[in-house]
């Protein structure tokens, strides 16, 4: 009848799910804000740190965080590695850094691209400045920065990393 | 007053990158099975079971417990579905142990696993999310910043990491469960494998597997049931703190010190070093090793690279704490068993059950595990002795 | 063995029931739920508490770790001692209970949370079924949940009459309950005027799906004296899961339900509220016959999940309803029954008593 055929040892069976997805109301202001170009922070009415991106609660006192601050663009280096092998999804070509970068007037840090720069040269207090997409291009997104370059101001001390304030950094001990 | 409660059996499957033979259900009744045999114990010996295992997204099960009932010859009993991410493995571990130590239950059997081969881990680990506000780089580019940062603080040297990846690997070759199976690891091997997330390199970081781990755990009045020794469960703790917040500490979290500092005071533990026998510790990439050293007080502050580099955790070299003895989960890594396969590795070893990567005369040992942003901690301490 | 601790609820909230939450995370729709239980009992965050419990599905809100995102939401600065279960938060409850009762704990903080209305919830609860053979048929929950009405009726145990009664009954009773979602005074013609959907199911029988979340605070009978609140006890909680395989179950039947409430206690005493949580109408009908309630027996007088069926935080409201009824003096005792899985394969049931 029919010649040997192997057994079936496994099968494919995708997975198709459609789900509409809404931001949540604190990302929800933070995405409109950076679709015109403009970083803002959420400060904590109990601590008085300064959360970007929002996450609608400070985690460490688990209360609402309302009042918004307008952030500048430039950043401290607060760690990075240099990423050898692609993101699932994202087209960037590897090897590329991505660093935690903490804002200035902030108190945490976000993980984000950092480019113009020699890989080797990446470290620890670097100062650096977001480089936006074309004005045109903005959309409800965070990668509107394209990445962040360094610039040319004095390496923040480690223990000062997290605490700048907005007016950012002149170098000052 | 918590009801005493021992581990009687203890039940692994080999770690491989594809089990081809068995489906999901096949691989935690193979685990399962395994552990009842150990115990001496049929399914009718079984009050409730409880499972645990990473995020549904994984195998692209919802929900599995519901699948599995037959499995694990749950018709008609409780059975419960854990899930902390990462440490899920070592959290399943202790809310079976719950069952017991609260009372309600006389001995239950506890099953983790992963079927990574029937997963898409990767995928599921950084499905892109509208709206999503963070650049999602993996575990690799979460973590390997925070060890720029310990080697920083530490001043440690570079070859840290490699000698924690041939270690660990040698241990991994005296256990024939262990899916890398690597006896002839060079330091130079590892340290010309390729670079993935600067400064982890591809050798040290763990693999991906299926696997199932599964425990039988009794109350005292049932222990001598079971034929051989039990490991006594001395002490359980868990801790989280969130993924971020202003002034975290990233590199020794206060969670893992909080939570091995409570798992130490219920054990009688003063100096860990000293007095436990071994561990079994999460390290899914080398340099944890060090890290977690200072984190769980087996080393001061900026000095557990020391204890790494002269060889006090490495069993062939007669270190006096050795660490991951199994090969940990940098030979094997079916996430959601990882963490019940440390603290099952660590009953194996002061049950005298643990052959060839048997630390002599092993009496109280430390399982940990952890997940997420570092930042949930299951841990417990089983003894040889009945406290 | 040392006698277990006795278990006390002592603040319980809800979200509304609502279709869709919008633009809410989940720490926004957790956090005014904690903020209430917490102000119910004087609390301030989840540092006064001695554990927490939360109860959440992943794949409801399409993104894995969803229940990640809900530790921002307790303050968990020092750690704290948390877990989670991937299923309703009555099972966050029972976990808690083990863990009060093993004297790691004297009190506990359960939520549970979900916005199943970001996808399609009975095409995603497809993918609960045994992944070989059943998931790839893609059978959703509706239409399981029909062929076992189809069942019941067939058995002459219910008809479409008698499920329609069930939502009539349910939607007066949630005029009294003010996160219900569905609500008002319908009669069972109306009901039966209707097409059927997924017969002999019509959208009526099937219990409004919404977002939102519910808490609840646990400890103690000492530590509810010492607070100085009005508590209930839960005097029993029991839980049992059947067989997967739907062919080898009397789908008109749930013993597992009998089996948890006999485990529960649930004999011993008089049963003057049932709250059941039934996401379809004929499952009412199963799970009191299989309970054998008495006629005197209220069910569901919150208007159960048919005013509005929390997903992953049904089950902890049923418990909370019936607290709700003990502390106002309405009742002395009462169960409250939650369920999981494919045509009610995993149920738990608990006995709540005046303290």
């Amino acid at each position: 009848m029919s010649e040997e055929k192997e057994a079936v040892t496994g099968m494919e069976a995708p997975i198709y799910l459609q789900y509409n997805f809404t931001a949540g109301s604190a990302p929800a202001r933070f995405l409109k804000r950076i679709r015109e170009g403009v970083l803002t922070g959420q400060r904590c009415p109990r601590c008085a740190n300064v959360y970007i991106p929002p996450r609608g609660s400070c985690p460490a006192c688990g209360v609402a965080t309302e009042e918004e601050v307008e952030l500048p663009d430039k950043a401290t280096v607060q760690s990075f590695t240099v990423v050898a092998i692609p993101i699932p999804n994202n087209p960037i070509k590897p090897p590329f850094v991505i660093a935690n970068l903490v804002l200035d007037g902030a108190n945490i840090s976000f993980i984000h691209l950092m480019s113009e720069c020699e890989n080797a040269d990446v470290h620890i207090g670097q100062r650096v400045q977001a480089v936006w997409k074309p004005e045109s291009e903005w959309t409800y997104a965070m990668d509107n920065i394209r990445y962040f370059r360094p610039i040319a101001e004095p390496d923040v001390p480690v223990d000062m990393i997290g605490k700048l304030p907005i007016t950012g950094w002149e170098g000052q001990g | 007053m918590a009801t005493l409660a021992a581990v009687v059996g203890i039940g692994q499957t080999h770690y491989k990158t594809r089990r081809g033979d068995v489906s999901i259900a096949g691989l935690v009744r193979e685990a399962a099975v395994n552990a009842l045999a150990d115990a001496e114990l049929g399914w009718d010996d079984i009050d409730a079971v409880i499972i645990g295992k990473a995020p549904d997204m994984f195998e692209g099960v919802v929900m599995p417990e519901i699948y599995l009932t037959d499995a694990l010859g749950c018709n008609g009993k409780p059975m419960l579905r854990v899930h902390t991410a990462g440490s899920v493995g070592g959290s399943t571990a202790l809310v079976a142990a719950s069952h017991v130590q609260s009372g309600m239950f006389k001995r239950v059997l506890t099953v983790t696993f992963e079927k990574q081969s029937e997963s898409n881990a990767m995928w599921a680990l950084s499905t892109p999310q509208p709206f999503s506000v963070h650049l999602n780089a993996g575990a690799g580019g979460y973590f390997a910043p925070i060890i720029r940062e310990y080697m920083r603080r530490s001043g440690a040297p570079d070859d840290v990491g490699i000698k924690v990846a041939v270690k660990d690997r040698l241990h991994g070759a005296r256990n024939p469960l262990a899916h890398l199976q690597l006896p002839n690891i060079t330091m130079q091997e590892v340290e010309e494998s390729m670079m993935l997330w600067d400064p982890i390199r591809f050798l040290e970081a763990c693999p991906s597997s299926d696997g199932a781990c599964a425990m039988v755990i009794a109350a005292d009045e049932l222990v001598g049931q079971s034929p051989k020794p039990p490991a006594w469960i001395r002490g359980v703790a868990m801790r989280s703190e969130p993924t971020m917040y202003a002034g975290r500490e990233e590199v020794s979290p206060q969670a893992g010190r909080d939570c091995a500092a409570d798992v130490y005071s219920q054990a009688g533990i003063t100096d860990p070093r000293r007095q436990l026998d071994c561990a079994e510790v999460y390290v899914p990439f080398s340099w944890y090793e060090p890290m977690w050293l200072e984190n769980l007080g087996f080393a001061p502050e900026g000095e557990g690279w020391k204890l790494t580099m002269e060889g006090a955790t490495s069993l062939h070299d007669g270190g006096d704490i050795p660490w991951n003895c199994s090969g940990g989960v940098l030979c094997s890594n079916p996430i959601g068993a990882s963490g019940m396969i440390r603290f099952a590795e660590a009953a194996r070893q002061v049950r005298g059950d643990a052959d060839g990567h048997q630390v002599d005369g092993a009496k109280l040992a430390l399982g940990h595990a952890y997940g997420g942003g570092a930042q949930f901690f299951a841990m417990w301490i089983v003894g040889a002795d009945k406290p | 063995m040392t006698a277990m601790k006795e278990i006390a609820v002592v603040a319980f909230s809800q979200s509304d029931c609502l279709p869709k939450a919008g633009a809410a995370n989940e720490v926004e729709l957790i956090m005014p739920q904690l903020r209430s239980v917490f102000e119910q009992v004087g609390l301030n965050n989840a540092q006064d508490v001695d554990f927490v419990c939360s109860g959440s599905c992943d794949y409801l809100q399409g993104a894995a770790f969803a229940f990640v995102a809900g530790v921002d939401a307790l303050g968990a600065v020092p750690p704290i001692k948390e877990s989670h279960v991937e299923m309703d938060a009555a099972w966050a409850l029972y976990e808690s209970i083990l863990k009060i009762r093993m004297g790691q704990a004297d009190s506990a903080l359960i939520y549970g949370f979900a916005k199943a209305s970001s996808g399609e919830l009975p095409i995603v609860l497809s993918q609960q079924l045994d992944p070989y053979y059943l998931a790839p048929l893609w059978v959703d929950s509706v239409s399981l949940a029909a062929m076992q009405a189809r069942l019941l009726i067939e058995k002459g145990l219910a008809s479409e009459r008698s499920m329609a009664e069930v939502v009539a009954r349910a939607r007066k009773h949630a005029l009294d309950n003010a996160h219900a979602q569905a609500r008002g005074e319908v009669s069972v013609e109306s009901l039966l005027a209707a097409e059927t959907v997924v017969s002999p199911l019509r959208e009526s029988d099937c219990a409004p799906v919404a977002d939102g979340a519910s808490a609840m605070i646990i400890c103690t009978v000492e530590k509810a004296r010492e607070w100085g609140v009005p508590y209930a006890r839960i005097s029993g909680i029991d839980h049992r899961i059947e067989t997967h395989n739907l062919g080898m179950r009397d789908l008109t039947d749930s013993p597992s339900t009998r089996l948890a409430a006999e485990g529960a206690g649930m004999q011993h005493g008089p049963v003057e509220v049932a709250e059941l949580y039934a996401p379809f109408s004929h499952q009412e009908i199963i799970l009191s016959r299989a309970l054998g309630l008495e006629p005197d027996t209220v069910i569901s007088p919150s208007g159960g999940a048919m005013a509005g069926n929390l997903m992953m935080a049904s089950g902890l409201s049923r418990v909370g309803e019936v607290f709700r009824r003990i502390i106002s003096a309405d009742i002395t005792r009462g169960i409250a029954h939650a369920t999981s899985g494919p045509c009610l394969q995993h149920n738990l049931v608990a006995v709540l008593e005046k303290g």
